[in-house]
């Protein structure tokens, strides 16, 4: 579930709640939906804050590997 | 015939090329391109020609490769140059240092003609375009580091979501440099993506590459009409939004790119989605999760309720109320039994009392029998009997003692 994109959990999390919004699934499996798409709410907040906050220059060495430097506006 | 000066062919042909040169060292000559043939060398051969008249042309590779646009013929033109012979075949032509192409500008042609060789390859078609990530984790620019784009975009980035992380690759955005700089770069994205797979680092692949500058003049924005960058673009695995210039300007990048923005701007609007937006987003949908489930919960009380005043449930109690009945109706019905039974064993109590009392020593004393004791016990036969004695006999209704006078034995008992 780590690595779940942000958009198709945010998808999910949409269908559930209209699943759950329809009132037609058993008491069982509403709660199970409900309990889901509160995990989906947490994960996906978790990702927004998650990522990291970076600007950097992007440089390629001559020997093929990358390396990144600070970004400074001019 | 001793005046007459007599040229050889080399000679004359020389002096036609001086005078031809010194006349026409630098024209332009308008006319139509028709017989354009380009040589394995790279030479452009051609003629330029009007209603009436003809003129050879050549183009050499090294001027050829200054053109922006591509010579066709039925083209019309103007060329520039100097007009000379070319002694072997004594022809005189025009040695073509320029072409533009007459009435039009040869950078807007040569946009028109790439645009449509590009077309014609499939670069622009919808098919290719790739869409764009919903939440980037990293975001490459390919721009340059002091232009107006990357602040415009960095501003938009930090306001709409500054936990996205930005490499911007710099690179030159005008002038002749510029075309190889900048494909460089987007290849170069892709080259790390690569590399960053092959490394396993803490490095993270870029997920959207944004290609960009400001505004400026055609010639500004040309590096981005250059096929170099188009190729470039359409040849990225990461999705490629192009924004140069300002909302009128469409370059050939634009159509190459998966997404045209209209400014740095406007690609970083789309780029970088709004983290307040998507919070929103999330908020109303835990909103809605919640009051679903409350809904549901609710609507599952109420039908609890219902059930419970419905009949099917109230059911059981009237089995209690008609079972507590029943035990009565049986209460009663062993209440009688017992009564019934008691009678009947009453009954047959007397009965056997009866017959008790038919058997008892006393009843016998009923019939006018009586018993008589001595000494505490019952005398049975007159030996048991001294002269003196107190006897007790007892009758039905009393008992009377006596003292004996006199003791009379019958023999024939006597010896039994």
């Amino acid at each position: 579930m780590k690595n779940i994109d942000f958009e198709k959990a945010l998808e999910k999390l949409e269908e559930i709640v209209a699943k759950l919004e329809k009132g037609d699934s058993s008491l069982d499996t509403s709660l199970k939906q409900y309990e889901e798409g509160i995990g989906l709410v947490r994960e996906c907040r978790e990702k927004l804050g998650k990522a990291k906050s970076k600007i950097e220059e992007l440089i390629k060495n001559d020997d093929g590997s990358f390396r990144k430097e600070p970004f400074s506006e001019k | 015939m001793n005046d007459t000066r007599i040229y050889t062919v080399t000679d004359v042909t020389r002096d036609i090329r001086v005078i031809l040169e010194e006349t026409f060292s630098d024209v332009w000559v308008e006319g139509e391109i028709t017989n354009l043939t380009v040589s394995s060398a790279g030479h452009m051969y051609f003629s330029l020609k009007d209603k009436n008249s003809l003129l050879n042309c050549v183009m050499f590779r090294s001027d050829g490769a200054r053109n922006v646009f591509n010579p066709e013929d039925g083209m019309a033109v103007l060329c520039s140059g100097r007009i000379s012979v070319y002694d072997k075949r004594g022809q005189y032509q025009l040695y073509a240092q320029k072409i533009e192409p007459k009435g039009r500008g040869s950078l807007s042609l040569a946009f028109e003609q790439l645009k449509e060789k590009l077309r014609k390859e499939g670069l622009f078609d919808d098919a290719r375009k790739k869409t764009l990530p919903f939440l980037p984790r990293h975001v490459g620019i390919v721009t340059s580091s002091s232009g107006a784009a990357i602040r415009d975009i960095l501003k938009v980035a930090r306001r709409r979501n500054p936990n996205i992380e930005i490499s911007i690759s710099s690179v030159r955005v005008q002038g002749s440099e510029a075309k190889d700089e900048i494909a460089r770069a987007i290849g170069g994205f892709n080259e790390y993506n690569e590399w960053t797979r092959v490394i396993r680092g803490e490095y993270e692949p870029v997920d959207v590459i944004i290609v960009t500058r400001g505004g400026g003049s055609l010639e500004d924005l040309w590096p981005f009409n250059e096929e170099i960058v188009a190729r470039a673009i359409s040849a990225s695995s990461v999705p490629v939004v192009s924004a140069v210039g300002h909302e009128i300007d469409y370059t050939i990048s634009d159509f190459a790119a998966d997404f045209r923005a209209p400014t740095p701007s406007a690609a970083a609007e789309e780029v970088f989605p709004s983290v307040r937006d998507l919070l929103l987003r999330l908020k109303q949908s835990e909103e809605r999760l919640f009051l679903a489930a409350k809904n549901k919960i609710r609507s599952l009380e109420k039908s609890v309720h219902a059930l419970e005043t419905s009949y099917v449930l109230r059911a059981p109690i009237n089995v209690l109320l008609r079972m507590e009945q029943e035990i009565d109706d049986l209460n009663k019905r062993a209440e009688t039994c017992l009564t019934h039974l008691l009678k009947i064993k009453e009954g047959k109590l007397a009965a056997v009392s009866g017959k008790l009392d038919a058997l008892s020593p006393l009843s016998v004393l009923d019939r006018g029998y009586s018993i008589t004791f001595t000494g505490g016990k019952v005398a049975r036969n007159a030996k048991d009997f001294q002269k003196g004695d107190l006897a007790r006999t007892k009758f039905a209704d009393g008992i009377v003692e006596s003292k004996v006078e006199r003791i009379e034995r019958l023999k024939n008992l006597a010896g039994g």
